[in-house]
């Protein structure tokens, strides 16, 4: 299920929407014309490798519409009203912004869960197929294909006319990104991708402190993992092998938006991210300033991760005696809190409590990665304190 | 083929030999634990007998219905004294002894001193679909 090569299916899934938007403008209903997309894109790889159109997006609306059509006769055959849809008249094809826009509001929709907004925006957004979603997030495709359709229905019920806002829109594709990847999508790189064209619609700030952000955690995704999968902290990460070009893109496109004097919570969260990759080694990171940003940041997002966040940069900026004070306005139930907390009493020279708490972070760790990282910490500070005595 | 689980527990299993708790050992023995694990399963894959492999926190609750129109009630975290299962494999293999050679090799995983560890593991044969001719 592959064209000649992969640059061309990331070309054909960035016309998804606008085939899509084109369907739905001429009177097809968003499910329906969703699954004719698909449908056209399935024929679109069956048949292109051997001779590809001149205008694809032209020959995709027309089979899309095609199938939609078939679809909506063998639907209203059943239900006995033919006549009306047979009837809807073709608007002329074109491309229009808006249509794209109002696909990823529709996606976005409130009245979705977060899983089924993300997979919905990849489908009919991202033009990916369900086997490639489910693949992703590691489900059943039968799993996904449900999950999708009954997105479609929720957002068909709930009605195009109160479609989501471009703050949900920013919340999916910040989901997507934050998942990393796994099977044959790169989620992260899919997230980029939707967040650039979303950039390319809008004129917003916040749209671009998202996009910022991304491509400024992206440019230092090879280092955070070793070869074997293990997690590699910011301070301990090969800087040499951080991708300056990605930086210097996410650095430019941060600063246009924060010239624009409407700050917002990626756009701080972009702040930081470009701090730490301006840094040539975690000795010379700025974290003064980044305790600042995190200040910024708490106007917008206070929740218990911020803080706990702000506590390990108060505890660079100013020893970890400040930090451990600052950590004492986070929650105790807070994931990696125990973890930070290790870390500060290390610093401090407590290493049998030190060793205590990144054992306990180890026991209440999230995932394998960060499970492994804080069991490796706990023995380390434990060899030290054997050599001590 | 026969599918079967190694199920390794938390606690509730009897003593291993080796039971020096994790964050106790070297940051080697740490190590050399972890990357066993991971060939092991990556040597599974190789000859076609991995099935699955997952880690399970062990914070957790117990779940009872408590009645109709009523939110569930819960209980936990579980016991001290209550069996805790840590994590699992699932392996796809020809023969019952198949099974239980890989389970004693899993048990050997390295510990504390680099001295195998030889826990304790669980292993339960799944119940499979009927087959197709069965008189």
């Amino acid at each position: 299920m592959t064209f000649a090569h992969e640059m061309d299916d990331v070309e054909i899934r960035r016309l998804v929407p606008r085939v899509l938007g084109v369907l739905v403008r001429r009177g097809a209903d968003f499910a329906t014309a969703e699954d004719a997309v698909q449908e056209a894109l399935i024929t679109a790889h069956a048949t292109w490798t051997a001779e590809p159109p001149r205008d694809r997006q032209a020959w995709l609306v027309t089979v899309a519409w095609r199938a939609f059509l078939d679809m909506a006769r063998s639907e209203s055959a059943r239900r006995g009203r033919e006549d009306r849809v047979a009837a809807e008249p073709p608007v002329a094809a074109g491309v229009d912004t808006d249509d794209t826009l109002q696909l990823y509001f529709l996606c976005a929709h409130p009245a979705l869960s977060p899983s089924s907004a993300v997979a919905l925006t990849l489908r009919a957004v991202g033009g990916l197929t369900t086997r490639q979603i489910a693949q992703a997030y590691l489900v059943p495709e039968a799993t996904m294909a449900q999950r999708i359709s009954r997105a479609k229905r929720i957002v068909g019920d709930a009605g195009v006319r109160q479609p989501g806002d471009v703050t949900t829109v920013m919340r999916v594709l910040y989901l997507v990104f934050n998942e990393g990847y796994s099977g044959d999508v790169d989620l992260a790189a899919e997230a980029i991708r939707l967040t650039r064209q979303l950039s390319a619609l809008t004129d917003l700030p916040e749209v671009d402190g998202l996009l910022a952000l991304m491509l400024l955690h992206h440019a230092r995704r090879p280092s955070r993992t070793g070869p074997d999968g293990r997690l590699v902290p910011l301070a301990d990460q090969d800087r040499s092998t951080w991708d300056r070009e990605l930086i210097a893109e996410g650095t430019t496109i941060l600063q246009s938006a924060l010239a624009r004097d409407r700050l917002g919570e990626y756009q701080a969260q972009a702040a930081i991210a470009a701090l730490h990759a301006d840094a040539p080694c975690v000795g010379e990171t700025d974290w003064v300033q980044i305790v600042e940003w995190y200040d910024e940041l708490l106007r917008f997002a206070d929740t218990p991760i911020v803080r706990l966040n702000r506590a390990v940069a108060v505890g660079e900026a100013d020893g970890p005696l400040a930090g451990l004070a600052a950590l004492a306005d986070v929650d105790e139930g807070i994931p990696r809190r125990q973890a930070v907390a290790a870390h500060l009493h290390e610093r401090n020279g407590e290493l049998e409590l030190a060793a205590s708490l990144y054992a306990a972070a180890a026991r209440h760790a999230p995932n394998l990665a960060e499970r492994d990282h804080q069991m490796r910490q706990a023995a380390r500070v434990n060899d030290q304190l054997r050599s001590i005595s | 083929m026969a599918k079967y689980l190694l199920l390794k527990h938390y606690r509730g299993a009897p003593e291993a030999v080796n039971p020096v708790p994790m964050d106790q050992w070297s940051p080697d023995e740490v190590e050399a634990h972890i990357r066993f694990m991971h060939d092991f399963a990556t040597r599974l894959e190789g000859t076609g007998e991995f099935v699955d492999a997952q880690a399970l926190s062990p914070e957790g609750v117990w779940v009872r219905s408590d009645g109709l129109g009523r939110a569930p009630v819960t209980d936990g975290p579980f016991a001290e004294t209550k069996d805790l299962i840590a994590g699992w494999m699932v392996i796809d293999v020809d023969t019952y002894e198949r099974a239980i050679e890989l389970a004693g090799e899993l048990s050997k995983a390295p510990g504390a001193g680099g001295e195998p560890i030889h826990e304790w593991l669980e292993v339960r044969p799944f119940l499979a679909a009927p087959p197709t001719v069965s008189e």
